[in-house]
């Protein structure tokens, strides 16, 4: 039995308007960048990609199953400025065939400096999952799918979750298969499941790249490297970006035509299944342990952290960040905590990456900054005007509770 | 393959980047296969060329060169001529008038002394004639395959050695009218310009910035015109020390104080930079037509204080300014390459830079900016000098990205386009 295990991944930033060392508003994000990027993604990939799987999953009647998480700040944006494509993900949602997953609200690095409001930022996207989409969320996965035992053991806390996801990279499997189930180091009750790596980029990243040796990629081939995992597996996790289905891969690469294939071949073979992550848990035993101490993520051939904190200004920017957690939340004020939280996605991070930058090449496509020095300095900026505005909220709180002198 | 190549001086007698470009590519060129007859017009006396064999300083010497038994690559050759580059027509009679005036001085009755300004002409237009002359007479007695000429005033020369001896030509140019005077092109300049490159076999820019211009101002066809990127002779010197945190933040300009290199763009966003930050200071390193009037716009805007003008500074002098800075601006108004930003990156120091510029087509780990933003340019610069990861990370990788620019590969194009250009004929 080979159980395909279909997830994809929702997100999109808050990004940064251009914010010099002058400017003193409250203002930081683009607001007319970020809607007409997520109209433009909308239009490319969300509506196309969300009709599709509709499509499949009433054709197959219930056989086809797959999962999404979608962050916080991207539902924020669709209900803002796409709700078509808020429509659509209600209407999958109430197929019965959809799970929604966790993670962080804001898409943030939480999990590494704050652990209290990582948990804060978990609990607010379960009650946003709940809200829209009326689940409550059993599997997390955590932003980047940056993972470890210590990230294991804070999920594990809450008791809330059955399992996590991770990265199959090879140094995390050491030998084993990923596709398994397994418990998390040192979490005996929280299950976890690695992404097979090999086969969820050969559709994310090599799908339309000619020099592939498997170039093109049918529907008929995939189906058969699944058939292959029966007897050596349990499941295939299939874990990506959902901007694979027409941003990353456009349209006229087949992508679509590909996917709308895709469940048929599988389910030629009577082993075959469709299984969302919670499914694929209570389906099957785990194999092993797997024990994970250094953090890994599904980023880049490195599968580490270097894309958002592997160069000084990162990190000194995420250091600069989190030391204001005291406080912006002493302020009490929604407005400033707000912008803290939405300063926290990866994303402002991964734009000041230098790794790829005399390459120039995926890193540069989606970053809307000229170069990483010139997001790392906007971004400063904006957090000089934050960590001034929380200062001074703090100095007008002090004064105002200090009663009045009374001359006697 | 023997190539004339009419250049420009070398170090330490330099006045911009035509006699660092020069030197760079000669000593690149050195270790290819090629030989080249190096013609310029003053005597060199300097520790720096190693490369080359001095001959005595008389006009028009023609000494073999044998340096330990091997011929080297590289012949020089110096014709008695008071030409610079970026010679202006005022600059040049100044430059005229100081001479007769030395002569006066020194004078008494000294007839054969090489002395100066015996043969000099009055006014640079037929200086450059003359010596055009002088290099025809020169390039009859020798032997070469094709001539490299390098920027304006050595086209009539180049042209007129072409007709005599039959050989090709290729026009390497380094700075236009437009780039040094805006749109108020002194037409007699541009004419020789444009003379220079219809007559050409091929064309050498040394950036896309400036080929674009070829093609655009000067009317040329681009399959005429080929991209060679300056590189920089590098190592400066040992490590900087870690970012002085003690003293004052320092900010440097260096290059000709002149409309092309945008000082004014320098002194208003040091000012708005003051406005935030009290306690930085910036330098001006260099001279030029508008160091007067920098000095004036400075004091006018209220910052005299906090801006220094150190003049013409050269080899160790830079090197010791080098040390100090904290950051590099070049805001150029029309900047064909830039060698500047790559030595100071050499030299451990970040760099913004104008997007107007060709050397911004070959760095990426440096800050750029259109020259006329003074307020992104502020921004930019109190960025750096506020967060020093930024300009740490900016000066590691820039310093990598700057040291991988190297004359070896200029010189291997322009030897490309020498091939090209004799296959052709």
């Amino acid at each position: 039995m080979a159980s395909v295990c279909f997830y994809f991944q929702v997100h999109q930033p808050l990004r940064l308007r251009h914010y010099t060392v002058f400017d003193q508003g409250d203002r930081y994000f683009d607001d007319e960048k970020n809607a007409a990027i997520c109209r433009k993604v909308a239009n490319k990939c969300y509506l196309p990609a969300n009709r599709l799987m509709l499509d499949l999953i009433r054709r197959f009647n219930g056989r086809f199953r797959i999962a999404y998480s979608i962050t916080g700040v991207a539902l924020e944006q669709f209900e803002a400025y796409a709700p078509e494509v808020m429509s659509t993900f209600e209407a999958l949602a109430r197929t019965g065939c959809v799970e929604f997953l966790a993670e962080t609200y804001y898409h943030s690095l939480s999990s590494l400096y704050c652990r209290n409001e990582f948990l804060q930022q978990v609990q607010s996207q379960i009650e946003a999952v709940e809200y829209y989409f009326g689940q409550k969320p059993r599997i997390f996965r955590n932003t980047e799918l940056i993972y470890n035992n210590d990230i294991a053991a804070a999920v594990h806390s809450t008791g809330a979750f059955d399992a996590i996801l991770a990265e199959g990279a090879d140094h995390v499997l050491n030998g084993s298969s990923p596709n398994f189930v397994y418990r998390a180091g040192g979490c005996d009750n929280l299950r976890l499941l690695l992404k097979n790596y090999s086969l969820s980029d050969d559709i994310a990243f090599r799908f339309s790249d000619r020099n592939w040796s498997q170039w093109p990629l049918t529907a008929e081939k995939f189906a058969r490297w699944i058939d292959a995992v029966n007897g050596n597996g349990n499941v295939v996790n299939l874990f990506m970006d959902y901007e694979t289905f027409g941003e990353h891969q456009w349209a006229d690469t087949g992508i679509f035509s590909f996917l709308r294939h895709l469940p048929e071949k599988v389910l030629e073979h009577p082993d075959n299944d469709f299984k969302t992550p919670g499914e694929v848990v209570g389906a099957y035993e785990p194999a092993g342990t797997i024990d994970v101490p250094h953090l890994t993520s599904w980023a880049d051939t490195e599968r580490d952290l270097s894309a958002w904190l592997g160069n000084p200004m990162q990190s000194n920017a995420a250091y600069e960040l989190y030391r204001l957690e005291k406080q912006v939340k002493a302020c009490t004020d929604e407005g400033i905590l707000s912008d803290w939280r939405r300063l926290q996605t990866s994303d402002h991070f991964y734009y000041m990456c230098t790794k790829y930058f005399a390459d120039g090449d995926v890193h540069k496509y989606f970053n809307p900054y000229d170069s990483p020095y010139d997001s790392y300095m906007n971004f400063m900026n904006v957090l000089g005007n934050l960590s001034r505005r929380c200062s001074q909220s703090l100095r007008s709180a002090a004064n105002a509770a200090e009663p009045a002198a009374i001359p006697a | 393959m023997k190539v004339l190549m009419l250049g420009w001086e070398f170090p330490p007698f330099i006045s911009g980047g035509l006699g660092t470009a020069c030197y760079g590519l000669t000593r690149a060129m050195s270790c290819l296969d090629v030989e080249i007859i190096f013609v310029l017009p003053k005597v060199v006396d300097s520790a720096y060329t190693t490369h080359v064999k001095l001959l005595s300083p008389t006009p028009i010497d023609a000494e073999p060169a044998v340096a330990q038994g091997r011929r080297a690559a590289v012949t020089l050759r110096h014709i008695d001529s008071p030409l610079k580059p970026y010679c202006t027509v005022s600059s040049y009679e100044k430059h005229i008038e100081q001479i007769h005036a030395w002569n006066q001085d020194f004078a008494g009755g000294r007839e054969h002394d090489t002395g100066f300004g015996g043969d000099y002409a009055g006014d640079m237009y037929s200086e450059v004639q003359r010596y055009a002359d002088l290099v025809t007479e020169l390039a009859s007695g020798e032997q070469f395959d094709l001539i490299h000429a390098h920027d304006w005033m050595t086209y009539p020369a180049a042209m007129a050695a072409a007709d005599m001896s039959g050989k090709p030509l290729v026009a390497h140019i380094h700075s236009t009218e437009f780039d040094r005077s805006g749109e108020n092109v002194n037409q007699a300049i541009y004419d020789i310009e444009r003379a220079g490159f219809y007559r050409a076999d091929r064309i050498i820019a040394v950036s896309h910035f400036t080929r674009n211009i070829v093609l655009n101002r000067y009317a040329v066809t681009g399959d005429k015109v080929e991209v060679a990127h300056n590189g920089v002779d590098n190592n400066g010197g040992l490590f900087a020390a870690s970012c002085s945190a003690a003293t004052a933040k320092t900010v440097l300009f260096l290059g000709r104080i002149t409309m092309q290199k945008g000082p004014e763009y320098f002194l208003m966003a040091a000012k708005k930079v003051l406005e935030v930050l009290g306690d930085v200071r910036f330098i001006m390193v260099g001279s030029g037509d508008m160091l007067n009037r920098s000095i004036e716009l400075a004091a006018g805007l209220g910052i005299g204080g906090r801006v220094s003008f150190t003049g013409f500074l050269r080899g160790r002098q830079v090197e010791d300014i080098y040390r100090m800075a904290d950051l590099c601006v070049m805001p150029s108004v029309s900047e064909p390459f830039g060698i500047v930003p790559l030595e100071a990156l050499c030299n451990d120091i970040p760099v913004i830079i104008s997007k107007q510029s060709g050397v911004s087509e070959v760095i990426r780990h440096a800050l750029k900016v259109d020259f006329w933003d003074v307020d992104e340019m502020a921004n930019k610069i109190i960025g750096v000098l506020r967060h020093r990861p930024l300009q740490v990370t900016l000066r590691n990788y820039g310093n990598c990205e700057a040291r991988k620019l190297r004359w070896a590969d200029t010189a291997r194009k322009c030897v490309q386009v020498y091939r090209q250009v004799l296959a052709g004929s």
